[in-house]
């Protein structure tokens, strides 16, 4: 295109072309907000850094549990029968577990093993697969790819960052509730054209634009109208001048700084849950988000705290939320890359380990009960003689979950959702 | 394709300047890293030593509040002392924001600042609490900067005990098994391998490399010892080290009667020569700032530079600069993450200091902090100790986007006293490189904010 100058012509033409050419911009696709093809609804949450399953979900029954943690502060937890105790954080969970909406698969990992990276961990977990770097595209999305007519409003992945577990062929919305947007029409219509030809950026401003509701879904035709190009081209309002308005300025300090307000209130897990309600309980029926910061190297007594209430509070803000009937129909699955060491390490923390916990809540499936077996905590039963042995791939929970909410083929779970899987070894949690 | 002086500023640097010229050749533009230091002389962060005053001060005032615990008013005294001092530190910190910020908008070597961030996020290092939480500026100031054009191995030890990194990885606590400390604290303290898996699968071999569970905890071992005091900065306390030789991929090290520090930097010396470290570095370096999915020959030839020269990073640089595939879909590179995004805009409108939001903390959270939240890159705080992410997917998502869009149409009101005519401005910031279509759209724009705006948030500025 250097040095080829455009003439009026060939800037109309190639308006033209982008009016007929964009079918792949979700901008100018019609968002169709018809029936989804399900009922039931579908949470996934990872839990990045690694979660403690030994803290979460207490042991106690265990014999050897008691000389592992020492320091976890005992009898302070929330006895939920002899064998298990929850954690003092997740106390305001209890009721959930009476009421059978709680659940735990332990002694669980992904295929991964003994490297211990969470990078690697994170990027397994969501691709689904038995290694590193054996897809790019993530388990959620190729579960979406097996179902036909699957739409951008059934699947949000939720919060400031994309996630390669929805990352893939099949349409998702990315998007977080404190993202707004507002452009005059024109601006918009030509950010539309010089963002045409990348479709990484045409793509994102086009979910943008629909997103903040600056744009109708299928507004597209209206916007790349000709006749309204050929009026931009005049060029003729850039001779008004470059002396600041003190007006705009103090419009301008306004809008950062409220911008700068919601991002702060954005911060909280709870908006999240919020925001993943709100379309649950309208069209989506598949929502994922992050929680952060299980990482718990050192003083786990104070570190592991923050992040466990988040969680409680997450899944509390989801069953409110969504209101009884939805809840009912609704499965969350909380995730994590690997398990914690059995041991405490010298600095009153826990290092990188293998086999950990899956917690599952929602009105949808069976829960006061932790399954997945237990193999104890014996130096003899510990993995590398550090780490919980993992008795069950995760992967096949998940899967066992899709299959029993979405009556998705065993083929397709095992073949191109996770590849190399045996569903046969799936928890029964699906009421 | 060869080297491009436009392109070599946006590539390589912090983007083109209405008001400084481009560096005309490779060599030129490696002269300008290896000369002094004018941004940081112009627009200057706070080292380590004078980070570290703060810290023994923060202790001090610590003391002679629990000295106050029985006396009202004495403990008021103390509190607001403790209050002043870390708001001090906090307003500190956002100017060092601004300072970088400033230093991408006018130095004439915006090389040096790109490797400086690039280096920072190799070593990413974050604070957990208090007056450390403002620290990561001056740990770069200190460990990383001046090493940007030197031997890898030298940033690396001086990364590895910097303070921040003992806090950030848990090192500075971690105790070998059988120390003498251990049977001091009746056993209720230990080893910590955090740091050791860090250097291994991050700092040095890559998450690929040869290395195994046994040679972290080997590494582990051999680390105790390094940590630091508040007080004092770094010290070396053989009472942590674990006794005894350890082993690290196949190699003794250790095993002295007093345990010293020279056992820990040999080590560090021997993983930084490693031939997995020169091929990890080289990979990142290439995916950094020439494309996500980078050439195996531009790998390579990189990884074999550094073999070479001992790690000698501007040797490797040399080799970037001159490599074909370093100057391969002008305009059609990396997306700019929001800190280069942010550094860029105000470079291509000359943003005067004078207009930044130098000691002015709300101001700096107002334009600068939450919008590079809102961008995805909420500053000096990544999710861990592996950094920002490099894939362009992760940067432009529809709420990313969003987030610069919405800064473009109102940070320049802020930041200029004028808005200048954005045809010019796209001249000045793309050159030659400007697309027709877009000079066209923003000749287009119904009023020059407007203008402005689409210039920068076109794909043409946004990639590198």
């Amino acid at each position: 295109m250097m040095g080829n100058r455009l003439n009026r012509r060939d800037f109309l033409w190639r308006s033209a072309l982008i009016g007929c050419s964009a079918a792949a911009s979700p901008l100018v696709t019609p968002m169709s907000f018809a029936a989804a093809p399900w009922e039931n609804r579908l949470v996934v949450l990872i839990l990045r850094g690694a979660l403690d399953g030994l803290d979460a979900l207490r042991p106690v029954g265990d014999p050897d549990f008691a000389a592992l943690r020492p320091d976890r502060g005992a009898g302070t937890g929330v006895a939920l029968d002899g064998a298990w105790e929850l954690h003092p954080a997740l106390a305001p969970l209890a009721p959930l577990w009476r009421a059978g909406e709680l659940g735990f698969v332990n002694a669980t990992s992904t295929p991964y093993r003994d490297k211990r990276s969470h990078f690697d961990g994170q990027d397994i977990l969501e691709a689904g697969t038995t290694g590193v770097g054996q897809a790019r595209d993530g388990w959620l999305n190729r579960m979406l790819q097996a179902v036909p007519g699957i739409e951008a409003e059934t699947t949000y992945s939720i919060g400031r960052g994309d996630m390669l577990l929805t990352t893939g062929a099949a349409p998702v919305t990315n998007w977080s509730p404190d993202a707004a947007l507002s452009l005059s029409p024109q601006t918009e219509r030509l950010l539309v054209m010089v963002t045409h030809d990348d479709p990484l950026f045409r793509d994102a401003l086009g979910e943008a634009l629909v997103l903040s509701g600056l744009v109708a879904p299928g507004a597209a035709g209206e916007i790349l109208q000709m006749a309204e190009m050929m009026e931009m081209a005049e060029g003729r309002a850039m001779d008004g001048g470059g002396t600041m308005d003190p007006g705009a300025t103090q419009d301008a300090r306004k809008a950062l700084a409220e911008a700068a307000k919601a991002a702060r209130g954005a911060g909280g897990y709870d908006a999240l849950a919020r925001f993943a309600s709100q379309k649950l309980r309208a069209e989506a029926r598949i929502a994922t988000f992050s929680i952060n910061g299980w990482d718990t190297h050192a003083a786990q007594h104070r570190t592991l705290q923050g992040p466990l209430e988040s969680l409680a509070s997450v899944l509390l803000t989801l069953r409110d939320e969504l209101g009884p009937a939805v809840w009912g129909k609704t499965a969350v699955v909380a995730m994590t890359e690997f398990g914690r060491t059995a041991r405490l390490n010298g600095t009153g923390g826990s290092d990188h380990g293998t086999a950990g916990l899956m917690i599952y809540a929602g009105g949808a499936l069976r829960g006061q009960q932790v399954a997945g077996g237990w193999p104890g905590l014996a130096e003899a039963d510990l993995y590398a003689r550090r780490d919980l042995l993992p008795l069950s791939d995760v992967r096949a929970h998940a899967a066992g979950v899709m299959q029993g909410l979405f009556g998705l083929d065993r083929a397709v779970l095992e073949g191109q959702v996770f590849p190399g899987l045996d569903l046969s070894g799936a928890a029964r949690l699906v009421l | 394709m060869s080297f491009d002086p436009h392109l070599a500023e946006i590539r390589f640097g912090t983007g083109l300047s209405p008001r400084l010229a481009p560096a005309q050749s490779a060599a030129a533009l490696l002269a300008r890293l290896r000369g002094p230091d004018e941004a940081a002389a112009a627009y200057p962060i706070e080292g380590w030593a004078g980070f570290q005053a703060r810290l023994a001060r923060a202790a001090e005032l610590t003391e002679v509040r629990k000295a106050a615990r029985n006396d009202a008013e004495a403990l008021r005294a103390a509190k607001k002392q403790q209050n002043l001092h870390n708001k001090a530190a906090r307003q500190a910190r956002a100017d060092w924001v601004v300072s970088m910020a400033l230093r991408r908008a006018h130095t004439p070597d915006g090389f040096r600042e790109r490797l400086t961030a690039f280096w920072a996020d190799h070593f990413t290092v974050q604070g957990k609490f208090g007056i450390p939480r403002r620290g990561v500026a001056p740990f770069t100031e200190s460990a990383i900067r001046p090493h940007v054009a030197g031997r890898f191995a030298d940033m690396l030890i001086a990364a590895t005990t910097a303070p921040m990194m003992l806090h950030y990885l848990d090192q500075a606590s971690s105790i070998g098994p059988n120390a003498p400390e251990v049977k001091r604290r009746g056993g209720r303290a230990g080893l910590n391998e955090n740091l050791a898996r860090e250097v291994m699968e991050l700092h040095t071999l890559g998450a690929g490399g040869p290395y195994t569970q046994d040679d972290v905890q080997q590494l582990a071992e051999l680390l105790t010892g390094l940590s630091f005091t508040f007080e004092e900065g770094f010290v070396f306390r053989p009472r942590f080290a674990e006794p005894g030789p350890e082993v690290v991929l196949g190699k003794t090290y250790g095993g002295a009667e007093v345990p010293h520090l020279a056992e820990v930097t040999e080590a560090l010396e021997d993983l930084a020569r490693h031939p997995a470290t020169a091929r990890h570095l080289a990979r990142k370096l290439a995916v950094h700032f020439v494309s996500d999915d980078p050439p195996e020959a531009l790998i390579a030839d990189m990884a074999a530079r550094y073999a070479e020269t001992g790690g000698q990073l501007a040797e490797v640089y040399a080799v970037l600069l001159d490599h074909p595939a370093a100057w391969t879909a002008p305009l059609g590179g990396n997306v700019k993450p929001p800190v280069d995004f942010i550094g860029s805009v105000l470079r291509a409108l000359d943003v005067p200091a004078a207009k930044m939001p130098l000691g002015d903390e709300r101001g700096f959270r107002i334009a600068l902090a939450a919008p590079m939240q809102q961008m995805g890159q909420p500053w000096e705080q990544p999710n861990g100790p592996d950094g920002w992410p490099e894939a362009d997917g992760d940067w432009i998502t529809p709420q990313r986007y969003a987030a610069r869009l919405q800064w473009l149409t109102s940070a320049p009101l802020l930041l200029l006293d004028e808005v200048p005519d954005p045809r010019e401005v796209l001249q000045s910031a793309l050159g030659p490189l400007a697309p027709e279509g877009l000079r066209f759209a923003v000749a287009a724009a119904q009023t020059r904010i407007e203008g402005l705006a689409l210039a920068f948030a076109a794909p043409a500025f946004q990639r590198m």
